[in-house]
């Protein structure tokens, strides 16, 4: 969730009264905003010898991009407190409209452009500070850092229109880039900014492309080499007043939602507040001749038994309009039906897709706290566990019976330890592994619970001797038979580490489980039978494993309606796997596939 | 035992009115032996004691020899004497012993008793007087000699030591008895058998040690508290989700849950994207026989079940295409190109909503009432610190059924956290891709004295459901929280590490107390 700081002082003077802390972190719960911190009684950071006023932290909802400023947070509080009526966002009419010339080329690599102007507008120095952090917010988020949509904005008064939007090969576009004194072209640009803490994360979003996006004016003045830097030449300061916006993108919905929230917020400062300057896209080859942007609210209707059935409420239609106004939308009963609203959705709330979210809006305005409470306790159900989760519970509960502590290590791990360090070979069939792990620790999905058991051991050695721990949970297996070509398994392993192998304890523990799994013991001279449990036997045999000290390991082999699997292993670890693990005690280890006893 | 001194103790305090001293009463016993028997009889009130502790010289072995035969000069001048016309050196060591000789000889002609004339030695004195001895035997008798300079001289010769001697001050105590009965510590399947435990007295046991430490396998204690919350789930109904599968496709983790592809989660910084192997099929009916299916289906009595409408997979995929890229159930979508590859990577799933979506997909077939629940893994691409692990345990529950409102969610959420002694809750509205309307839930924390964001829920969105071919009217919430987090908070564990993963501490969970969340 992105959060925003926003000066308390300047808010509290827009929403009309002071709030404490707890009054104002009150209101942002009751609109579904998170006050993160008030630094009124923080250490704050000194900027050009003065202290930085008292700020609000507010951590905003990821799907409300109107919340991302200043403007936004305080209209849209006013509005939820009744305090402003909804803003009538329009397009103004100019004489000549500015236009935007897209060329085919730009297909190559950033097809989509929009824009608009924002005429005779006023900034004050925290205004013009919003409008540039608006557009950092909107880059890191929605744009998804520029690489879906990036925005230039430009003082109009600088350049002339009508502006071309092509895409040319790196060499031939040359201009100084903002805030530089010394022409560059696209190549040099490239290497300049490489090492750039706020703008090298960007370049790779065209640098390798045979040409680059740009923006000219009438005058073949580089406006911008989106999405990287504009030009020096039409910068915007805090004195501008004309504001020439420009917005690339590859996501058609996504750069019309930029443009609307960008101009919408910052149109409170133009001489018509709420008004707008469209521009004309000329973009024929795509079918994308257009007036940008559209400033109108989308028309939805919404069922009030919806909102009704969905909220506990028995709201009539006129109510739920009301409630809908707090939330920033005009609404009202519709013609069509008496069951019907009609509401009209503004530019700024992209994220309102489905009438599920106008229902959303309707508990917000009448308080969730407020809603009616009920238990839904209509319907009788069943409680169940999952089968394989109850026999995992028997075995559990055996393991720890008979004396040993279960673990919880970790599913992902090295591929060493799963491999390498058992003594085992991958033969490339077995594992599933991660393309993009942050560590090294995290390479694979454990095949065997032994790495985890080892490592606890390993993290352990102030514990008294011996240790004796299991765990019953799932490794994972590729499996290309199906959908998602990996199964997992459940497993059971156990682990002794003593100043003695411990080999036959973790062999009493198997008989242990089996016996009580119902699992009857036969050895090869025998043969016997029992017939109480005629329906499961297990035998073990000589193991021979690298895993395994020789001739201290065996498989554990099991005949269970009929057929006949082996199931898992014990045995005592090999020095070297002792050595690998830096374990300085004798460890023997268990370790069964339990999904056969389902 | 022949070393036990409890009876004479017992013999010579009752022959006596007085307090009596084990010195006198018992010169000969080791003071040990006394002490023993002492204590036992005093655990029992029969007698009473001080014990007095002096120091006092007492005679080496060579000095009782010289007490008991004359000091080697002396030795020496009675051979001189007793050979008359006097001794022949050489035959002096054959008389004497070759010890008195050597030193013996010295000592005599110091003291002026005898005299060398050629190689023969002569007594120079009538009589002697034996003072070394003399000394020795007043120690002997006494323990102590007043004169200081001789006691060094002796004790430098090492005929004398001095020794610490412990003496017991013995009176009679308040149960003094003539008889001391021996003390059984424990009842034994002797004395069952023959009888005498009727008459044995017991040794009191001491009520202020612990007892013997008890062999004993322990629970992890964060399975202990995932106990509890599966016992919650129980207790209302809820049936287990099959979360037994690690590996998801991007379909099932996020598109099919109506999360947009470029959406932030999807992020390689936050999701572990699958290498090897490589792609996953589209969605597909399960292979028959799989034994991890949900068995609720099968417990409906025959008489209510209605036939389940064969699943079509490809419309459920086109259906999710179609909700993400155009919009449909009233939706206007997101309006991207939805691209089936990125449906079909494949991913560590970042959360048991994948299974949710899954199983609901299932009870589309035959839309009914129904709760389910999961508490499993799940997996994001975090660095790792005291708070975040690569791996947590998502606690997750669902309820589907016709007519459910959000002030039934609120007040089933008050039933379920009050079972976990959590009563006071509030909510806030937030932001879910899969859930509107979405709900965090904050509980009060007594200890903290704030609250605290305890989960998250909601109602699926439309989008998600009926895509599956939920009907409109059913509407199914969802919530979550990690397991950890309520854990850490209830027991105070500040860094995730010390409760999840091989840095646990053996004995943190040997010596974890019982779970009961209610309560704790």
């Amino acid at each position: 969730m992105p959060t925003i700081s926003v000066d308390k002082a300047a808010l509290f003077k827009e929403l009309g009264r002071d709030y404490t802390t707890e009054e104002f972190d009150e209101l942002c719960f009751e609109f579904g905003i998170e006050l993160d911190e008030d630094t009124t009684n923080s250490d704050r950071p000194i900027v050009d010898g003065k202290q930085e006023p008292p700020q609000l932290k507010i951590e905003i909802p990821a799907n409300r991009y109107d919340l991302l400023c200043f403007e936004g947070i305080s209209l849209m509080l006013n509005i939820f407190l009744g305090r402003k009526p909804l803003p009538n966002y329009r397009l103004t009419q100019p004489a000549q409209m500015e236009k935007i010339i897209v060329k085919e080329n730009t297909m190559k690599i950033r097809p989509l452009v929009s824009g608009a102007v924002l005429r005779n507008i006023t900034f004050t120095q925290a205004g013009y500070e919003s409008f540039i952090a608006l557009q950092d917010k909107l880059h890191q988020n929605l744009a998804r850092q520029r690489t879906l949509v990036s925005i230039g904005t430009h003082d109009l008064d600088t350049i002339k229109g009508p502006f071309t939007y092509d895409a040319l090969p790196p060499k031939d576009i040359k201009f100084v880039p903002l805030n530089q004194t010394k022409e560059l072209d696209g190549e040099e640009l490239m290497a300049f900014y490489e090492k750039d803490r706020h703008l090298g994360k960007f370049l790779h979003i065209i640098r390798d492309s045979p040409v680059y996006p740009v923006i000219h004016d009438a005058n073949q003045t580089v406006c911008s080499l989106p999405p990287i830097i504009n030009g020096d030449h039409s910068k915007i300061s805090v004195n501008t007043k004309n504001v020439f916006i420009e917005i690339t993108a590859l996501d058609k919905t996504k750069v019309e939602i930029v443009n609307r929230i960008l101009v919408s917020m910052f149109s409170q400062h133009v001489a018509e507040p709420f008004t707008v300057e469209p521009i004309q896209i000329v973009s024929d080859h795509n079918n994308e001749t257009r007036v940008s942007p559209d400033m109108s609210p989308r028309t939805a209707q919404a069922e009030v038994s919806y909102i009704n059935e969905c909220c506990g409420l028995e709201l009539g239609p006129a109510e739920v309009c009301e409630l809908l106004k707090k939330m920033a939308y005009d609404a009202q009963p519709s013609a069509s039906s008496p069951d019907m609203i009609d509401v009209f959705i503004p530019p700024t709330r992209a994220d309102v897709l489905h009438q599920a979210d106008i229902m959303e809006d309707v508990a917000i305005a009448y308080g969730f706290n407020n809603l009616p409470r009920s238990f839904p306790s209509k319907s009788g159900t069943v409680a169940q566990p999952l089968p394989i989760n109850k026999l995992t519970d028997i075995v559990r509960m055996e393991a720890a019976m008979a004396g040993w502590s279960e673990v919880m290590p970790l599913i992902l791990c090295s591929h060493d330890e799963n491999f390498g360090w058992l003594n085992r070979k991958d033969d490339g069939n077995t594992a599933v592994k991660l393309s993009n792990p942050k560590t090294l620790e995290f390479q694979v999905v454990r095949t065997s619970l032994l790495p985890g058991l080892l490592k606890t051991i390993r993290e352990n050695k102030h514990h008294s001797l011996p240790m004796k721990i299991f765990e019953v949970s799932d490794v994972a297996y590729k499996d290309l038979s199906l959908e998602r070509k990996s199964r997992n398994e459940r497993h059971f392993a156990a682990a002794w580490c003593g100043k003695t192998s411990g080999f036959e304890v973790v062999h009493g523990l198997l008989d242990r489980i089996m016996a009580m799994l119902k699992s009857a013991f036969i050895t090869g001279e025998e043969g016997l039978e029992n017939p109480a449990v005629s329906d499961s036997h297990y035998w073990i045999e000589e193991l021979e494993e690298a895993t395994y000290f020789p001739g201290h390991a065996a498989a554990v082999k099991l005949r269970i309606g009929g057929k006949v699997q082996t199931i898992g292993a014990f045995g005592i670890l090999h020095p070297s796997v002792l050595e690998n693990y830096e374990l300085k005690y004798p460890v023997s280890t268990l370790e069964i596939n339990i999904e056969t006893f389902l | 035992m022949a070393s036990d001194m409890t009876s004479p103790i017992l013999d010579a305090l009752s022959a006596s009115d007085a307090p009596i001293l084990s010195s006198t009463a018992f010169p000969s016993t080791p003071s040990l032996n006394i002490k023993s028997a002492l204590d036992r009889l005093a655990s029992r009130d029969m007698v009473k004691y001080d014990t007095i502790d002096k120091e006092v010289v007492a005679l080496t072995k060579e000095g009782d020899e010289i007490a008991a035969n004359g000091s080697h000069e002396a030795k020496v001048f009675q051979a001189v004497v007793a050979a008359m016309d006097g001794l022949k050196i050489g035959d002096l060591p054959g008389i004497v012993g070759k010890d008195n000789a050597k030193l013996g000889q010295g000592n005599a002609f110091k003291r002026g008793w005898i005299k060398k004339d050629k190689d023969l030695l002569r007594a120079t004195a009538e009589s002697i007087v034996d003072e070394t001895r003399e000394q020795l035997l007043t120690v002997q008798k006494t323990n102590t000699l007043d004169d200081q300079k001789a006691l060094t001289d002796l004790k430098r010769r090492k005929l004398v030591s001095i020794q610490k001697v412990i003496t017991f001050q013995i009176s009679k105590g308040p149960k003094f008895a003539r008889e001391f009965v021996k003390e059984e510590t424990d009842l034994t399947a002797d004395m069952l058998v023959n009888g005498s435990w009727k008459s044995a007295h017991f040794k009191p046991y001491n009520f202020k040690a612990k007892g013997a430490p008890t062999p004993a396998g322990a629970f992890h204690p964060l399975n202990k508290v995932r106990q509890e919350f599966r016992n919650i789930f129980f207790e209302m109904g809820f049936e287990e989700m099959p979360t037994n599968r690690f590996v998801e496709t991007g379909f099932w983790n996020f598109d099919a849950l109506f999360v947009p592809q470029q959406h932030p989660a999807r992020d390689l910084q936050d999701t572990f994207y699958i290498s090897d192997p490589a792609t996953a099929d589209p969605p597909r009916e399960d292979p028959p026989n799989d034994p991890h299916q949900l068995r609720s289906a099968q417990l409906t009595s025959s008489s209510t079940t209605t036939p389940e409408k064969p699943r079509d997979y490809q419309q459920y995929w086109d259906n999710v295409r179609q909700v993400h890229e155009e919009g449909k159930y009233g939706s206007i979508g997101y309006r991207y190109p939805w691209d089936p590859q990125e449906s079909l990577r494949l991913v560590l799933r970042t959360h048991t909503t994948s299974v949710s979506t899954y199983v609901l997909h299932k009870l589309a077939a035959n839309p009914r009432p129904a709760r389910y629940f999961s508490i499993d893994r799940v997996f994001r691409n975090e660095a790792v610190d005291a708070t975040h692990l690569a791996e947590f345990h998502q606690i997750e529950g669902v309820i589907a059924d016709f007519g459910l409102t959000l002030g039934g969610l609120i007040g089933f959420m008050e039933v379920f956290f009050a079972k976990m002694g959590i009563h006071q809750l509030r909510f806030k509205p937030a932001y879910n891709p899969y859930t509107e309307p979405s709900m965090e839930i904050f509980g009060y924390h007594e200890g903290l004295a704030k609250w605290v964001e305890i989960g998250n829920s909601g109602m699926f969105r439309p989008e998600m459901l009926e895509s599956m071919g939920i009907p409109k009217n059913m509407r199914v919430y969802g919530w979550g929280l990690s397991l950890e987090r309520p854990t850490m908070i209830k027991y105070g564990v500040s860094n995730i590490r010390e409760l999840l993963g091989h840095k646990v501490d053996l004995n943190f969970i040997e010596t974890n107390p019982a779970v009961r969340l209610e309560k704790d």
